[in-house]
């Protein structure tokens, strides 16, 4: 009896999480398809995006990654002097950045700041009937509301990934050559010696790969806020579901990482 | 947040993010934008054990080039160098295989010639210097000596 | 008149999990009418409207507008036919991001070709109807709650749309608001001649805009009838309805008189 009643309870929920993950790739090609149709593009709704999502997250962007540059700059002196060889901290320092943590803090932060926006600002709009509004006008929300999120994102993220890397880059210079004393100019020779364009490249992938994800499942779940099983109607659902979306957007950027990067080197 | 500021905000990030990135991908991952037009030369090694796509090339210790491809042809390795313009290349000219320190880079080190003709772009440089197997190498001295 | 409706529901069910709201609703609304559906709240009025809007599709039965079936219409015609639409949502539902202006230039702007110019024309023209001269660059949130519906209105008017959807125009405005809504109502009825279709349970006072009135009731329209009629009906749950809402009035006028 028990057992039965504990089957009935998982299969619902696994019929949830299945049609959950079927929506929210419905949605995206939805969003794709719309993305492409008709010609008529509003610039100034997309100008507005990228203002909102990437000009207004240069000041967080510039900040971690000057300080992660430099605690790289600090951690990688100190342990490359054991070596003896501090002459490669330009190199240890780019190559981290440019491969792995640019992309990936950088696409935190985004979450963090303009990800959470995106869920909420769509999953308020949806409750207020603003969704069903636009809809009743026939303009289709995927096309208006959505496809200027994507595009903008999109174009933001590998844009501000590398703002991150060459800030970072200065950071450790900062702290490895000014205040350790590391070589100057062997801190930018070893540098670009040892950055390949396949290094730039795969961070360019994952920069844009991560911007994907970001801005998908942020306003998907905003976009499907009064389906969460949860219950998504009020303040409170939509702080539920901003909170969800955001910590899913996290673990997945750090989940296709692996993969992004296992399947490019 | 009239429309004005938002415009120059997104310019703004748009020139600085572009920026970064061209200093990211010229400066740092080689691409060549505007860069001179490299002309290509081939060589033939018996040996590139260690020689990689992109690795330097040098002559009297200055960068002039890079190598663009390597492949296997009649069990011989064949050698695509990519070579500043401004740099010519005597017929007579050796291109040898050398590492930087006993365990560092390979790159390929030209010995210019004396010969008055210069070998063209697809052309190919005769005289080669292959790697030097240093495992080979001891063994040899190993075994020789005993 | 035309006595082929122009929206017609037929045995329309739908349920939310073991909930089942609507268990068969039948109605239909005439062109140039107005037509209120009046019931307890929370029991699926919205819905009905939702269903005939294509925003929600039913379990079984069928929605007809203009003869059509919704259900088995392609996305374009589904445009077509919402372009005929004007909605006014429970909370205006206008777009907070934007001024008052461009929420009501919204549908020009997005779907006719008109130009700046004309569509200041039109938006202004709307606004005018609406009383709301002088508050184009406020934003949503900075209006009353009267006002905001007002917006609204004269946002789903501006595409001068055939038939116009009420969802409790009148819901949180105190007398003399709602009073002001009832006023522009019936003059942007009269000027523009559209058929209405309202929600709402501001009973009695909305049934002097009501050319007919339908009840529903545990998920059924009981009965749609002209408001006298539906006054002194002999179905049990209107008799009901009608004493429970109106009981009272009538009692106060008495000792007032």
């Amino acid at each position: 009896m028990i057992l039965l009643k504990f089957l009935e309870k998982s299969g619902e929920l696994g019929l949830y999480y299945i049609n959950q993950a079927g929506r929210m790739v419905i949605f995206l090609l939805h969003v794709i398809i719309s993305t492409f149709k008709l010609p008529y593009y509003k610039v100034s709704n997309i100008t507005k995006q990228i203002y909102i999502i990437g000009s207004l997250s240069i000041f967080v962007i510039v900040f971690t990654g000057a300080f992660t540059g430099m605690v790289l700059g600090l951690q990688g002196y100190n342990t490359l002097k054991k070596f003896g060889s501090e002459g490669l901290l330009g190199s240890a320092v780019a190559l981290s950045l440019i491969r792995e943590l640019g992309p990936v803090l950088a696409a935190l932060m985004v979450t963090g700041r303009a990800g959470s926006a995106i869920c909420a600002e769509i999953g308020i709009m949806r409750n207020s009937e603003q969704i069903d509004a636009l809809e009743c006008m026939a303009i289709d929300p995927h096309k208006y509301i959505m496809a200027p999120k994507f595009i903008a994102t999109i174009v933001s993220m590998p844009l501000l990934t590398a703002i991150f890397n060459v800030v970072g880059i200065f950071g450790g210079y900062l702290v490895g050559v000014k205040l350790l004393g590391a070589s100057e100019g062997s801190y930018f020779t070893s540098m670009y010696k040892d950055v390949e364009f396949q290094d730039v490249y795969m961070g360019f992938v994952k920069s844009l790969c991560f911007g994907l994800l970001i801005v998908w499942i942020c306003a998907a779940k905003g976009f499907y806020v009064h389906y969460e099983r949860t219950g998504g109607f009020g303040a409170e659902g939509v702080s539920r579901v901003t909170t969800y979306a955001v910590v899913l957007t996290s673990v997945s950027i750090l989940v296709f990482d692996y993969f992004i990067t296992s399947l490019l080197l | 947040m009239n429309k004005l500021s938002i415009e120059t905000a997104v310019g703004f990030f748009l020139i600085i993010g572009l920026l970064c990135l061209a200093y990211l991908s010229v400066k740092l991952g080689d691409v060549e934008l505007f860069g001179t037009k490299l002309y290509p030369v081939k060589a033939r090694f018996t040996n590139v054990s260690g020689l990689k796509e992109g690795s330097e090339v040098e002559i009297a210790g200055v960068k002039v080039g890079k190598v663009s491809k390597i492949s296997l042809y009649d069990y011989q390795a064949i050698v695509e160098l990519m070579i500043n313009p401004e740099v010519k290349l005597q017929g007579d000219s050796i291109a040898s295989i050398r590492s930087q320190g006993i365990i560092g880079d390979k790159y390929i080190k030209i010995s210019p010639g004396g010969a008055e003709e210069y070998i063209e772009a697809n052309g190919m440089i005769t005289e080669t210097e292959s790697t030097v197997d240093i495992e080979e190498l001891i063994s040899k001295y190993i075994f020789e000596t005993k | 008149m035309n006595t082929e409706p122009i929206i017609q529901l037929i045995d329309i069910k739908k349920g939310f999990g073991p909930q089942q709201v609507l268990k068969g609703i039948n109605l239909s609304i005439y062109e140039g009418k107005t037509t209120v559906i009046v019931g307890e709240s929370g029991k699926g009025k919205s819905l009905i409207i939702k269903h005939i809007l294509g925003l929600i599709k039913p379990d079984s039965g069928k929605v007809f507008v203009f003869g059509k079936d919704l259900n088995k219409m392609s996305g374009k015609e589904l445009k077509e036919i919402r372009s005929y639409f004007g909605v006014l949502f429970q909370n205006a539902a206008l777009f907070d991001s934007m001024t008052v202006f461009d929420n009501v230039a919204l549908p020009l702007r997005e779907r006719t070709r008109a130009s700046e110019g004309d569509i200041a024309g039109m938006v202004n023209e709307k606004l005018k109807l609406m009383d709301l001269e002088g508050s184009n660059e406020k934003f949503p949130a900075q209006l009353s709650g009267g006002m905001r519906k007002r917006v609204g209105l004269a946002r789903a008017l501006v595409l001068n749309p055939r038939i116009v959807f009420f969802d409790e125009p009148t819901t949180g405005l105190d007398v003399a608001k709602s009073n002001e809504i009832y006023r522009v109502f019936f003059r942007t009825q009269t000027k523009l001649g559209y058929t209405a279709v309202i929600v709402s349970h501001d009973v009695p006072k909305i049934f002097k805009l009501a050319d007919y009135v339908a009840l529903l009731h545990d998920g059924i329209i009981q009965d749609c009838l002209p408001p006298e009629d539906f006054q002194t009906s002999d179905n049990p749950f209107i008799r009901e309805f009608v004493e429970k809402t109106m009981g009272l009035i009538y009692e106060s006028e008495e000792v007032e008189g």
